[in-house]
């Protein structure tokens, strides 16, 4: 668990991060979102102590962020940020083993952790390990910077826009596998994106910052629901807010008896998938089939604009 | 054909280099015609293998004093703690290169005495500056997202410094060390005035006695020193900017 208590922090007379308080619950994703300038980058920074806090506290399992040397509590934290950042003069494992080396641990440790997380990343130990990054594409930049983050079993990975400099498809296919192996982990992940889209689809919690405040911290869909101020929902987008509160429902929680015509869709699938394949294809319901390929029933597009309505 | 006739030039350099100062005899015959009245065609007050392993080993002294010196300099201005230093640093090492070699000779002569030591003292001075500026270059300009990943992955400052901030200007650096070099191979002849044993004596005997193979053969040797040396080093820079994975310019 991570608290965040009052935490402030000036340079000269600009407060850029003003009287945060939040709460960050284990093995949850928070998203913190805000515009270029609103202090998000800076909030992060302060939970491992690459910016010290001008007031407020930052504990880490209770424990204040302070009772440990600022290196060494970024060695038990992940970070990885925008544009990967590899070590260029590193191979892909020296890159990932960067941490567990600082840590000290063994070299069978080390390279047993190494060609876990290479194999999670779809990255051959063999073929890739003793790459030079520069020999990598982008995807696998960034997968193998977020490798590296995770490399000593963090319980807390701090992340600052880590999709940024990604094409959409790469950043899709990155923003699952990273949702795949928070579920496997159970790391707690602070994400740090100005991405409202992605904020919605990653986030169990949402935190929005505007001119260095929190101007709101709850879950996606009470975000969408009731915006806190005229800012959040500016942010939100009037226009998009129906398709993402449908997006963060899967379409088994929309089934409904009966049958249709057509392929099936998977219970699985987001319900704004659903809805868009209903526009596309024209017909009024689709087949739903579990993920045994059992049919569950149908979704109707009636019964999805019902659910896409601001809920009361 | 093209790939390979650089190399060929400078292995045939080499060669010729290698005969030439194990065997000058040889070369007698093409020297003779540049000599007048019976004067001696190949210099004969000491081994030119001899002079030349001194010149290189002035040189290597001076260069590696002043590796040590600018790096350690460059290292210190650049932390936190030493930033206001910087301006300092900066002109002390200016005036090095503004004095000139001959000046510093002269006057470092009454302070240590004639031989190497005075010569060394020059080198040193003038070799400070390009290693300086290309370490501060280096050491400035390093990519603002692998050093806020190496402060983020929990490296201390030393581990920084010697994991990631040398390895990677490391580049930039050599290429100061190859001008420094190629300057004191040049400036190490000018120590033969203060009695250093260089090859800077061949081509002031030639001077003295009006001997012109003399005088091209010393010139000769320094120049291909250089040239080789130049080269070597350039190759080693270009094999570490790739393996950095930026092209050397």
């Amino acid at each position: 668990m991570i608290e965040i208590e009052g935490i402030t922090k000036r340079y000269d007379a600009t407060t850029v991060v003003d009287d945060v308080s939040m709460v960050i619950e284990p093995r949850t994703i928070a998203v913190i979102v805000g515009t270029s300038g609103s202090g998000k980058t800076t909030l992060l920074r302060m939970i491992n102590r690459l910016v010290e806090p001008t007031a407020g506290v930052v504990k880490l399992d209770g424990a204040d962020n302070r009772s440990l040397p600022g290196y060494e509590l970024r060695r038990s934290i992940g970070y990885a940020i925008q544009g990967h950042g590899l070590f260029p003069h590193r191979t892909v494992a020296q890159n990932i083993a960067t941490v567990p080396v600082l840590l000290g641990w063994d070299k069978a440790r080390i390279k047993a952790r190494v060609d876990e997380l290479m194999t999670l990343y779809q990255l051959d130990p063999e073929a890739f390990g003793p790459r030079y990054p520069h020999e990598l594409s982008g995807g696998q930049q960034q997968r193998v910077g977020v490798a590296r983050a995770l490399a000593a079993e963090p319980n807390v990975l701090l992340m600052d826009e880590p999709f940024g400099a990604l094409d959409p498809i790469i950043r899709t296919k990155a923003q699952e596998d990273l949702l795949a192996i928070q579920k496997r982990f159970g790391t707690t992940i602070i994400l740090v994106t100005h991405d409202m889209e992605e904020a919605v689809h990653m986030g169990d919690k949402i935190a929005v910052m505007d001119a260095g405040k929190l101007v709101q911290y709850a879950k996606p869909a009470e975000i969408l629901a009731r915006p806190a101020s005229a800012f959040v929902e500016t942010l939100v987008g009037a226009s998009e807010r129906p398709f993402r509160l449908l997006s963060l429902g899967r379409v088994r929680d929309a089934v409904e008896k009966g049958t249709a015509d057509g392929e099936a869709i998977p219970g699985d699938a987001s319900q704004r998938d659903a809805l868009a394949e209903l526009l596309w294809s024209g017909r009024p319901a689709l087949p739903v089939k579990g993920a045994d390929g059992k049919p569950l029933g149908r979704v109707t597009l009636d019964g999805l604009v019902k659910r896409s309505a601001r809920p009361a | 054909m093209k790939a390979w006739l650089p190399a060929l030039l400078r292995l045939a350099l080499v060669v010729l280099l290698i005969a030439f100062l194990t065997n000058p005899g040889l070369f007698e015959p093409l020297l003779k015609p540049l000599t007048e009245n019976n004067a001696p065609v190949i210099y004969n007050q000491g081994s030119l293998l001899t002079l030349t392993l001194l010149h290189l080993r002035i040189v290597l002294i001076a260069t590696v004093a002043a590796t040590i010196v600018a790096v350690a300099l460059a290292i210190l201005v650049t932390r936190p703690a030493g930033a206001e230093f910087l301006p300092l640093s900066r002109s002390l090492v200016n005036i090095g290169q503004t004095f000139p070699p001959v000046a510093v000779l002269a006057l470092a002569v009454p302070a240590v005495g004639f031989g190497e030591k005075p010569t060394l003292i020059a080198l040193f001075l003038y070799g400070l500056l390009p290693i300086f500026e290309n370490a501060l270059t280096g050491l400035t300009t390093l990519p603002a997202n692998v050093m806020e990943a190496a402060r983020g992955a929990g490296m201390t400052g030393w581990q920084r410094l010697v994991k990631v901030e040398l390895p990677l200007s490391a580049p930039i650096i050599l290429g100061g060390i190859r001008l420094s070099v190629v300057i004191g191979l040049a400036t190490a002849t000018i120590g033969s005035t203060v009695a250093a044993k260089t090859l800077g004596e061949v081509i002031i005997a030639g001077l003295l006695s009006n001997n012109l193979a003399f005088i091209l053969q010393g010139g000769l040797i320094v120049a291909a020193l250089a040239v080789l040396i130049y080269d070597g080093l350039s190759a080693v820079e270009r094999y570490t900017a790739r393996r950095m994975g930026r092209e050397a310019g």
